[in-house]
């Protein structure tokens, strides 16, 4: 697995952790920090979206 | 002789020797910090009901640092696809960023640590509890009866030389920045308790009956806490010098072997982002659960 490769689990595991935030941040009544998750899982989708459009000739192994 | 395969893939195995091993590697850390996963879901799940703590940590130091490695994830990215396209400027520039951003994160973990050690529990010989961070101590100097205020914590007892005579100090008194409380169960889940009154705490040396601070002999959360994230410090730490290495003396093989070097970045990427990945499992468990 190249980096290329492992970048992108990173990516899906980071939007995860951001949308996981997001749904903890509801329930434990802190709206703010919840939208604010959810903004930044939006924003590293839209960035892995854009980063396998960037790096499209480089190999996965 | 030169050593094979350490640019072009073996036909055997598709990969270059290095990434073999480096992914050989991340499998024996994949167990490594499994095990002490596992162990913290085994302490957890074993703890009596009401004495796991909750809320003890900083959630928005833990998010700040979530950010900085994430950042530093693409910054390693970044580095590795400069040197793919022979940008070797941008390659230093992003390596830098790496760099400062790993030590960054350790700011703020020695901060949070720093926060843990001066953080104090007194038990009281009236059953209630203590519970504050440190911000001062009266000992009295045993010969002259004269008191002196200490910043720290110096233990029931210390000596001193001054002049040539040495002088023996007893704790009299201690202060902390906290609250008082009668039951210990009202120290362990934070979450639940909205707004917490702090104030200044002064408690007589014959009133304590033990004091001890929030460092990993504390308690098991605490324990278990300390030997992830510092296992985890430690991973960044050594990271930090091989990037380090390869921005600094190691850059010279730029020169004579690029396609190597360039490997040499992606290797280091592979460990980074495997240490970036173990702090996205770090922080939900030990911060928001």
């Amino acid at each position: 697995m190249s980096l290329k490769a492992f970048h992108l689990v990173f990516v899906t595991l980071l939007t995860g952790l951001a949308f996981g935030s997001a749904s903890w941040a509801f329930a434990s009544g802190h709206p703010a920090s919840g939208a604010a998750s959810l903004i930044a899982g939006l924003g590293v989708v839209f960035y892995g979206v854009y980063f396998l459009k960037k790096l499209k000739k480089i190999r996965y192994l | 002789m030169e050593i094979p395969y350490t640019s072009k893939p073996r036909p055997d195995t598709g990969l270059y020797n290095a990434k073999l091993g480096i992914w050989l590697f991340l499998a024996s850390e994949v167990m490594l910090f499994g095990g002490l996963f596992s162990a913290y879901v085994l302490l957890r799940v074993g703890a009596a009901p009401g004495e796991w703590p909750h809320g003890w940590l900083n959630v928005w130091l833990g998010t700040l640092n979530t950010v900085i490695l994430a950042l530093s994830a693409i910054t390693t990215l970044l580095a590795w696809v400069a040197c793919k396209v022979g940008n070797f400027r941008k390659f230093k520039f992003f390596h830098a960023c790496t760099i400062a951003l790993a030590l960054t994160f350790l700011c703020v973990k020695m901060y949070e640590y720093h926060d843990k050690w001066i953080h104090y529990e007194i038990k009281m010989t009236d059953g209630r509890f203590a519970d504050g961070h440190f911000e001062s101590a009266v000992y009295v100097d045993q010969a002259t009866h004269q008191e002196v205020e200490e910043h720290r914590y110096r233990g029931n007892a210390f000596s001193k030389v001054s002049e040539g005579v040495t002088h023996h100090y007893e704790l009299e008194s201690v202060t902390l920045e906290g609250r008082i409380v009668t039951d210990e169960k009202d120290l362990m889940d934070l979450r639940a308790q909205k707004h917490i009154e702090h104030g200044s705490v002064t408690v007589e040396r014959a009133h304590i009956k033990s004091m001890e601070n929030y460092g990993p002999w504390h308690n098991t959360f605490l324990a278990i806490y300390f030997t992830l994230t510092g296992l985890h410090a430690l991973h960044i730490l050594g990271g930090t010098l091989v990037i380090g290495y390869l921005w600094g003396p190691g850059r010279k093989m730029w020169a004579t072997d690029p396609e190597r070097f360039t490997n040499r970045i992606e290797i280091s990427g592979l460990f980074w982002h495997f240490v970036d990945l173990v702090w996205i499992f770090l922080f939900p468990v030990l911060y928001l659960m």
